[in-house]
């Protein structure tokens, strides 16, 4: 197939569903090569990008213009890249679904866990779940839509600093050469390096599982905790999310990657992340109600703790960081305690996930 | 789908047998099969990049693997002059390398010259040999030999030889989305995918086909059958072309598919028994062989380049399973699943089928004991395993009508990407899995097989599954009271099963319990020396061979039941 060719024919614009802080930058990467259209829930952000060409305070390319109708997008646009948080991205899917084809790409880039529950229940009634009620965003794609052709955007992408052109990377994963190769093309400039990975599952989970850890980062910052505390944190951190993805079903070497251990070291040393900066105000003594009123965008963190503790519960797998987290988010633990209790696990062996 | 069967009968679909796809095929032969050649030859030198290094390689490579195989593991049935082909072969490629004075073009034209001869041959030696005469023949053996030997048996006296009480369809009862199939064989391709036990399978899915008023289908059987000639002929009659499990080459495969996707785009129904070999373990199939399913898909996208946009060239996936209280080749079948390492062997032909005497009297043993059969008809998917509507239309899940060939475009035009074409194989695959395990009957046999194995895995837990087997059996001894009761605990889970969608459950279940293990019982493995489970005078439930059990448990696998037993 001629690759160029084909380009040269489509000319279609690129859309982003979601404008937060991850969905502004994207846009404006996409927007260097492209036509942008971007979706907004509210018509006043609508109104908004196309009039001041911003995007509740953040600066957008001129080239990006905006719309509250999936239907418009979806029928404009061959590729969409949906930037929204996984609270609301079931709901955000089921109302474009009726309006996407089987020949779509959608790339996603939340780093988050959706739950699948029984009709009349909520998380709270739950003892256990099983991975069959946990969805990554790629697999809410597939359950709410007819698309088949996904990908997902992970790494270490912190918005601020792709705002200001920084030198960065990111990795696009997906089962299908095809969406690889579209995002390569898309999203790669001179700044922007762009990796692959076909372990999909492998990559969203990363993405998803380093927010625990980022917490917990945060956590023994907001201690006054110095580097030696931080550099144990980070590698049995990794050690845990490798023992949780393999069980979830990613593969070992996906989360030594870019969007594993890259992101990681970023979101554990990184005062612009929100993961970050929630364990941090906890360790001050903050609640949770007061951490959560005071930020504007969610912390996927705190809802994936909650997913992945009732997952290993219903599994029976350990996992001493989630399992302390979960403890003082939800259960009143003081981070002290949390880490009193850390450092009493009985000595294991550095490195168990490399052999085979 | 309905549980409940009713006995139909069905008027062909196409009454002219020169409207069968099957047999314009066959008069169209030698046009066929020349452009198969020439397709596969086509695909393999764009495989190998137009390079001349890399055709030469792989004509060598073929021909060092032939010239093994024919050394190494010779059939009966195996052409005579094979060495001789592959010999005139090798002193072609010596020739070409030892002339110098060959330019590099010259040098390509003789190898794909060579190539050419090796796909021809290929081809031919796949190709079906359908003749509507034997057909005919093989039509009435079936329907008529069986239908005297179902009432021999039931039928008493002097009459029975007469009698029509009873047929094939009383003893095959065949069940779910007739109708659709009939509808949609008549408009679009089909491609239908049963589960494989048995080796009795492919003569059953032929008359399960004909009964249905369906034109035959052709598929692919190994060319292992054919060594045995009573089997060659029901083959031969039934459509079969033929598959060489002995070549793993390039060329070979190549054509093999090619084959299969040009036969699906000329319009012939298709059969692929898609585990590949028969289930050796006695499981539904759960990863299957994904060869051939490529090739339905490569058809699909095929059809639409042509600009063959409606019902006419859609492929139709059909999911069928086959459920049986019994299976002929079980002991040889568990033997070598628990022997095996996970590598696929050389068939060996040691077991049950072996000879049509064997075959002659295995056929009286079931034909006049009481053993039923049913066959379930699955729901008609498009290649991407989307249900369908009763216009072919594809459905997404929430029953929207969509446009299949959405799934090939890219970019606004059709493209050929075989790396999404391997994921939309992958992706069939789960779904006929998943089909497979929907439309999966339960028979009181695998009840209480199910029901006993894990009575006996639960009272040995520390027993890996290999020193389970190794048990003694006479150590092993359930009580009746506990096994009933276990039996009831797991059909009121089937039950639920059924209810939310999952499973199907044979008529016969809707009895008392007592009855229901009486008819299991009596059913399971019902014609092995050695029986699986037997309940003896003093109630007791005992088996003569816990390797059976195991197989005819197995049935049952992949429904989370297990966990009942904790």
């Amino acid at each position: 197939m001629d690759m160029n060719l084909r380009n040269s024919l489509n000319n279609k614009p690129v859309g982003v569903i979601g404008i937060g802080s991850f969905g502004a930058v994207i846009a404006n990467i996409l927007a260097e090569k492209k036509q942008v259209i971007v979706y907004a829930r509210n018509p006043k952000v609508v109104q908004e990008i196309n009039q001041a060409h911003t995007a509740e305070g953040k600066v957008l390319h001129p080239k990006i213009v905006a719309t509250d109708d999936p239907e418009y997008i979806c029928g404009r646009c061959d590729i969409l890249f949906p930037m929204i948080s996984s609270s609301g991205f079931r709901e955000v899917m089921q109302k474009f679904s009726p309006f996407l084809h089987p020949y779509h790409i959608l790339i996603h880039g939340t780093k988050g866990l959706a739950i699948d529950l029984p009709p009349g229940k909520s998380l709270s009634d739950l003892q256990k779940i099983n991975r069959e009620n946990i969805y990554t965003m790629s697999e809410v794609i597939q359950n709410e839509t007819v698309v088949v052709r996904i990908g997902c955007l992970a790494g270490p992408n912190l918005a601020k600093e792709l705002e200001t052109g920084q030198p960065a990377a990111t990795v696009v994963a997906s089962r299908y050469d095809e969406v690889i190769l579209e995002g390569q093309r898309l999203l790669r400039r001179d700044n922007f390096q762009v990796y692959t990975n076909k372990d999909i599952i492998g990559v969203e989970l990363s993405g998803v599982l380093k927010n625990i850890i980022a917490i917990a980062a945060g956590a023994l910052a907001g201690m006054g905790l110095g580097e030696n505390a931080k550099g144990l944190l980070i590698s049995r951190g990794m050690v845990e999310m490798i023992h949780l993805g393999k069980a979830l079903g990613g593969n070992t070497t996906s989360f030594i990657g870019l969007a594993g251990i890259g992101d990681l070291v970023t979101t554990c040393s990184s005062t612009f992340s929100r993961n970050y900066t929630v364990g941090y105000k906890l360790a001050q003594g903050d609640s949770l109600e007061t951490v959560r009123q005071t930020m504007a965008e969610t912390a996927e963190g705190i809802n994936t703790v909650r997913l992945v503790k009732l997952f290993i519960e219903g599994k029976g797998l350990r996992a001493p960081i989630t399992e302390s987290l979960y403890k003082v988010l939800f259960e009143g633990f003081k981070v002290e305690v949390a880490l009193q209790y850390l450092m009493k696990i009985p000595l294991n062996v550095d490195v168990d996930f490399l052999e085979n | 789908m309905a549980d409940n069967y009713i006995k139909h009968k069905y008027e062909p679909i196409l009454p002219k047998k020169d409207e069968w796809p099957i047999v314009r095929l066959s008069k169209n032969r030698k046009e066929f099969i020349n452009k198969v050649a020439d397709a596969s030859r086509d695909k393999i030198l764009a495989q190998t990049g137009n390079s001349v290094d890399a055709l030469k390689e792989e004509l060598e490579t073929t021909l060092y693997r032939e010239r093994l195989r024919i050394k190494q593991n010779p059939w009966l049935i195996d052409p005579d002059d094979e060495s001789a082909f592959w010999t005139k072969v090798k002193s072609s490629l010596v020739a070409i390398t030892a002339d110098l004075t060959l330019t590099q073009s010259q040098q390509k034209e003789k190898y794909q010259a060579i190539l050419e001869d090796i796909t021809l041959r290929y081809t031919e030696e796949i190709a079906s040999n359908f003749k509507h005469s034997h057909y005919k023949i093989t039509r009435r053996v079936v329907k008529f030999g069986f239908a005297r030997l179902l009432n021999t048996a039931r039928v008493k006296g002097f009459k029975s030889l007469f009698s029509s009480q009873y047929t094939l369809q009383d003893k095959i009862q065949i069940i779910g989305e007739t109708d659709q199939l009939r509808d949609l064989a008549s408009r679009g391709t089909i491609v239908m995918t049963p589960t494989h036990f048995s080796n009795l399978d492919s003569i059953l899915i032929g008359w399960t086909i004909n009964t249905l008023g369906l034109p035959p289908f052709i598929y692919g059987a190994g060319l292992n059958l054919f060594n045995i000639e009573i089997f060659a002929y029901f083959m031969n009659a039934l459509g079969a072309y033929k598959v060489d499990r002995r070549k793993k080459n390039r060329p070979y495969l190549e054509t093999l598919k090619t084959y299969s996707s040009e036969a699906i785009q000329f319009g012939c129904h298709s059969l692929f028994f898609p585990g590949g070999t028969r289930s050796r373990s006695g499981k539904l199939e759960s990863s299957l062989k994904l060869g051939l399913l490529s090739t339905a898909i490569e058809a699909q996208r095929a059809n639409y380049q042509k600009g063959i946009e409606d019902i006419s060239g859609k492929v139709f996936i059909v999911p069928v399973t086959i459920n049986y209280h019994f299976v002929l080749e079980a002991p040889s079948l568990i033997k070598e699943y628990l022997n095996l390492t996970g590598q696929e062997r050389y068939y060996q032909e040691t077991d049950e089928f072996s000879n049509s005497y064997k075959i002659a009297k295995f056929l009286v043993k079931f034909f006049t004991k009481g053993s039923d059969i049913s066959v379930s008809i699955g729901r008609a998917m498009d290649t991407l395993g989307n249900y369908v509507d009763a216009d072919g239309n594809s459905l997404d899940k929430h029953g929207r009508v969509i446009d299949c060939k959405d799934y090939f475009i890219s970019g606004g035009r059709i493209t050929v990407d075989k790396q999404r074409e391997n994921e939309y194989t992958y992706k069939l695959g789960k779904r006929i899995v998943e089909e497979f395990h929907r439309i999966n009957r339960v028979f009181s046999s695998h009840l209480v097989a199910f029901v006993a194995f894990q009575m006996i895995k639960r009272d040995n837990k520390k027993l890996d599954l290999f020193n389970l087997l190794r048990l003694p059996d006479e150590d092993i001894s359930l009580a009746y009271e506990s096994f009933k009761a276990e039996c009831g605990r797991v059909l009121a889970r089937i039950y639920e099963l059924e209810e939310e969608g999952k499973l199907h459950v044979a008529p016969h279940l809707k009895q008392d319990m007592d009855q229901v293990i009486a008819h299991g019982l009596e059913n399971v493995g019902m014609y092995h020396a050695k029986r699986p489970l037997i309940r003896q005078d003093s109630g007791e439930i005992v088996t003569e061979d816990l390797n059976l059990l195991y197989f005819y448990h197995n049935r049952l696998d992949g429904y989370e039941l297990e966990k009942l037993f904790k």
